[in-house]
């Protein structure tokens, strides 16, 4: 029994690394309301002012800073650097300054290059001869690639795949540090070798693992070496919450040095945090002043992690976000709520703080969850547009009940699994490759199985739903063999060791496929089956267009004809993406899910049978098409609930937005109707909502006058963003949503 | 049995206590001055239809966003118009253990009418105008029928929501709430009174009916104004 873990109660868990039980035998629910929440202390308003005046200057320098391409991104790249020297409490930047970014190009030489470029600069030299000899995954996944795959790739089939940087959503169980300190967790991973590489077969898998948990060892000794230039000692255990809080940063901030993965979270830690709370509270270690500041500062070191993009990026994914997500509440399996103290303190830190998109904090929703803490989350939500909820009812019974979120919906085993990032494919453009047999609807050009186009019309549902499904049997194949080759190059290439290491050595994996445009699909289908749809051919004889007679139920509605088409797409979907084998044996999950990439994707679709325009936005993620959900918030909701999240596990975001009349006339109703309706939306099984209250005007205003709104927060699909670091197209887009408004 | 219907509501939140599902049936007899809604009032407009197992359907749907206090609600349009079915529905709809309230014009009673208010649990009442010159004028109905109606609401012990549109030049004055401060103690149990302003959101819908709008040059309802008016209000003791 170590030292540090005095007053805690034992398990096997001091034997063998098991955070899990940790937390389960040692947290205090907490039923209480938000009373006893403290303020910002003159420190954290002196660091949190310094940080507004450095996000002023980066907005006006267009979104970057400041980049430094001298060096590569390693743990130990940059020395220490501080917000306020001298006054910042819990330590560690990216780099040795603040909002600075460094260069990543394991991912992607090439993506680093034009990064560089677009800042004015070039790489130096010695760093340009590297690459000479070395391989990125980018690299190796080219090599890889068959002509037809980089022409869905082209063509927008599939978009936003990670082969060109790092892939993220790996996330590392960073509490290990704080609990066990780095000499324990190194001696764990030696021991993993040695009984990994004694196998009496060394096959493939074997010998990778060997070498990918020989280089975590690495990493762990390095991120000892980041820590000790910071002047901390973090080779046992951490003794106290504020040393708790450092230890589990600076194991997360080794991941973000070194790797540049779209979405980085930091996975479930409140709770965790909390138990060193209660210890330190009941010793007279520290107050609730000052653990509450500890708290602020954590937070406001994640405000300013950052990693460098291109402009082509930020199309895809708007807004510059980190996705530093963190899953808060939840239920234990004993039935016990996991709502602490520090559950309250992390959301308070949108008060101390201000609102801000990061890091993204996710609320783990549960009918149990005690009513002042919903009472809550709803005020919060109201205040900041800041949180997003997730169904713990739903994701708990298989995922157990310590898991995280990675990236915006995507629930992980802490510790015990990782996930294979793989973007989306685009169903409202498979649908029209079917109806055209084979030829794509912008180009003209020849792609997947050839067949006869459908006919002058209208077109019969049977046909079309047989085609719709011929494209998608061709694409899914097509999409699992695109998977398999980033991911093996990404293990081979860019192995993301520092997150890795603080997994367990032979992990369960998932492999996250993603839709686009379900909603254009589903109403589309809708038409052909409900309406009389007429295709209309250029001269060519290629369908670019559709006449569509009478009208037809539309997604968002609760309207099961509509909505049961929306089921059976997701449904065939992950039937054909099972039909093939992954690489390392990864579990297939699918996700409805868009990021701000469904104005990307709109842009690359032609005209839809449902009388959506050429390059329209698509709605974001599981939404229903933007003012088509015309029944009332609830039937909207009810909609997207339908769709099951046994079938898509990687995620079904619902972005939403209600102005807050709707909510209620007065405060109290407001939060009161908040909470009930994520109550009524989620004991019906749905998965996911972001919620923002705000009016469309707001917006509108903050669109003409920047200037005016530099810390306005809304969420969009999965993520928050400041709104000011929207494209002006991704603004336009998020301003022509559905706002459920008072009648 | 059916009913004539305008349009569904699935997410009211301001129809009664909580989340509720509002069914705004087809038909008013009134045809007030302020009307924003006047596309339900012929009670042979529409084309909408609704069976009591459709409305069923709508609040399973809803259930789990009513909690305690929510439910359901058949505003209008005058749902009394359409009494016999209005009592059918929320029998229907209590058999399943959910509530039902009823938003009432006091322009319309009828043989139906003590039934569906016996079998409602809360009534939102609109007191036009306490004056009963006045009444007719907005309303172009007699206010014997909002006292009538009155009557059964007492007879039934039915808990009430008074509201009351208040419009500039028509009924905003200190006076005019000091009266309906008087007019409202003769319903017995009241637990809530709410001031609307008088809004012009509804004017374009006029032009497209081909009905002439008469409060044409009413601006809006002043805020601060609404908020001073509130102020007066007395809830009876």
């Amino acid at each position: 029994m170590k030292k540090e873990w005095k007053g805690f109660n034992t398990g096997s868990w001091t034997e063998q690394i098991d955070v899990e039980e940790f937390i389960s035998l040692n947290y205090k629910p907490y039923d209480g309301d938000d009373t006893f929440l403290a303020g910002p202390t003159k420190r954290t308003e002196e660091c949190c002012a310094r940080v507004q005046e450095l996000l002023a200057v980066e907005r006006k320098a267009g979104g970057t800073l400041k980049v430094d391409s001298s060096r590569i991104m390693r743990i130990n790249a940059f020395g220490p650097g501080y917000i306020v020297p001298g006054k910042d409490i819990i330590v560690g930047l990216q780099t040795d300054e603040p909002l600075k970014r460094g260069i990543c190009p394991f991912g992607g030489i090439k993506m680093v290059r034009e990064e560089v470029a677009e800042f004015g600069e070039t790489l130096p030299e010695d760093i340009n001869k590297i690459f000479e000899y070395v391989t990125t995954h980018n690299d190796g996944v080219f090599k890889a690639y068959s002509k037809e795959m980089k022409q869905v790739r082209h063509l927008g089939f599939i978009t936003g795949l990670p082969d060109a940087y790092g892939r993220g959503r790996i996330i590392g169980d960073y509490r290990r540090a704080a609990l066990y300190g780095i000499d324990f967790l190194i001696e764990e991973k030696k021991k993993d070798h040695e009984m990994i590489a004694s196998r009496h077969v060394m096959n493939e898998e074997n010998i990778r693992t060997a070498e990918e948990v020989f280089n975590q060892i690495q990493a762990l000794k390095e991120i000892k070496k980041m820590a000790d230039s910071y002047g901390f000692d973090i080779s046992g255990p951490a003794k106290d919450v504020k040393e708790a809080i450092q230890w589990t940063y600076f194991a997360y901030l080794a991941g973000i040095k070194e790797e540049n993965g779209a979405a980085m979270s930091l996975g479930r830690t409140s709770t965790f945090i909390d138990i060193y709370a209660e210890r330190d509270l009941a010793n007279g270690v520290y107050t609730e002043e000052e653990i509450q500041e500890f708290i602020d500062d954590f937070i406001l070191k994640l405000r300013v992690a950052r990693h460098l993009r291109t402009t082509e990026y930020n199309e895809l994914f708007g807004g510059d976000p980190m996705w530093i997500t963190e899953g808060i509440g939840g239920v234990g399996m004993d039935g016990r709520h996991k709502v602490t103290k520090t559950s309250f303190r992390y959301l308070q830190t949108l008060y101390n703080l201000g609102p801000a998109p990061e890091p993204n904090l996710t609320v783990l929703w549960s009918a149990k969850l005690p009513e002042p803490f919903k009472q809550f989350c709803a005020k919060v939500s109201i205040d900041t547009d800041s949180i997003q909820y997730e169904n713990d009812d739903k994701m708990r019974p298989h995922c157990g009940e310590d898991y995280s979120i990675a990236c915006c919906v995507s629930a992980i085993q802490m510790g015990q699994q990782m996930q294979f990032f793989g973007a989306r494919c685009n169903l409202a453009k498979i649908l029209l490759l079917g109806l055209n047999g084979g030829i794509e609807e912008r180009t003209g050009e020849k792609v997947g199985p050839q067949m006869e186009p459908v006919g002058d019309g209208p077109i019969d549902f049977d046909d079309a739903w047989k085609r719709f499904n011929i494209y998608l049997e061709w694409l899914m194949e097509l999409y699992v063999n695109i998977m398999n080759i980033i991911h093996s190059m990404h293990d081979k290439y860019d192995f993301e060791r520092s997150q890795m290491a603080f997994l367990n050595s032979e992990v369960k994996r998932l492999m996250a496929f993603g839709v686009a445009g379900l909603s254009v699909a589903a109403d589309s289908l809708s038409a052909i089956k409900y309406a009389k749809v007429y295709p209309i051919r250029d001269e060519n004889g290629v369908i670019i267009d559709f006449k569509t007679e009478g009208e037809f139920p539309k997604y968002g509605n609760d309207d099961d004809r509509v909505d049961d088409i929306a089921i059976a797409i997701s449904g065939r979907t992950i039937e054909e993406l099972r039909k093939h084998p992954t690489y390392r044996n990864a579990v297939h999950t699918l996700s409805v899910l868009t990021i701000t990439s469904n104005v990307m994707y709109g842009k690359k679709t032609g005209n839809t049978p449902d009388g959506r325009r050429a390059g329209t936005p698509f709605a974001p993620g599981a939404n229903p098409m933007h003012e088509r959900d015309s029944h009332g918030a609830v039937a909207s909701l009810n909609s997207v609930s339908k769709i099951d999240w046994e079938i898509c596990q990687d995620g079904i975001s619902n972005t939403f937005s209600i102005t807050p009349e709707a909510l209620g006339k007065d405060r109290g109703s407001q939060i009161d109707t908040l909470v009930g309706l994520l109550n009524g939306y989620f004991q019906r099984g749905a998965h996911h909502l972001n919620v923002n209250v705000l009016n469309r005007n707001l917006l509108k205003d903050a669109y003409d006058n920047p200037e005016k709104y530099p810390n306005l927060t809304v969420r969009v699909s999965g993520y928050a963003v400041r709104f000011n670091a929207l494209s002006k197209n991704h603004q336009k887009e998020v301003i022509a949503r559905t706002f459920h408004q008072g009648i | 049995m059916k009913g004539r219907l305008h349009s569904i509501e699935t997410f009211g939140t301001v129809d009664g206590p909580g989340i509720r599902t509002v069914f705004f049936m087809q038909g008013c007899p009134a045809k007030c001055l302020y009307c924003h809604n006047p596309d339900s009032w012929d009670l042979n407009g529409g084309n909408r239809y609704i069976e009591i197992s459709e409305i069923l359907h709508w609040v399973e749907r809803g259930r789990t966003y009513y909690g305690e206090k929510g439910g359901v609600t058949f505003s209008g349009g005058e749902p009394l118009l359409q009494g016999e079915f209005i009592t059918e529905a929320i029998k229907a709809i209590h058999s399943i253990g959910i509530k039902s309230a009823i938003d009432v014009s006091g322009t319309y009673v009828d043989e139906h009418t003590e039934a569906a208010v016996a079998e409602c649990d809360l009534v939102l009442l609109d007191i036009k105008h306490t004056d009963a010159e006045k009444f007719e004028t907005i309303t172009g109905k007699s206010q014997e029928t909002l006292l009538r109606l009155i009557d059964i609401i007492n007879k039934h012990d039915k808990h009430v929501w008074i509201r009351n549109v208040i419009v500039p030049g028509i009924n905003d004055t200190d006076e005019d709430i000091h009266q309906l401060n008087e007019f409202i103690k003769r319903i017995k149990h009241i637990d809530k009174i709410e001031l609307l302003g008088y809004h012009t959101m509804g004017v374009n819908k006029y032009g497209k009916l081909g009905i002439t709008y008469r409060l044409k040059g009413v601006p809006a309802m002043n805020e601060k104004k609404l908020t001073y008016l509130r102020n007066l209000v007395r809830m009876p003791e």
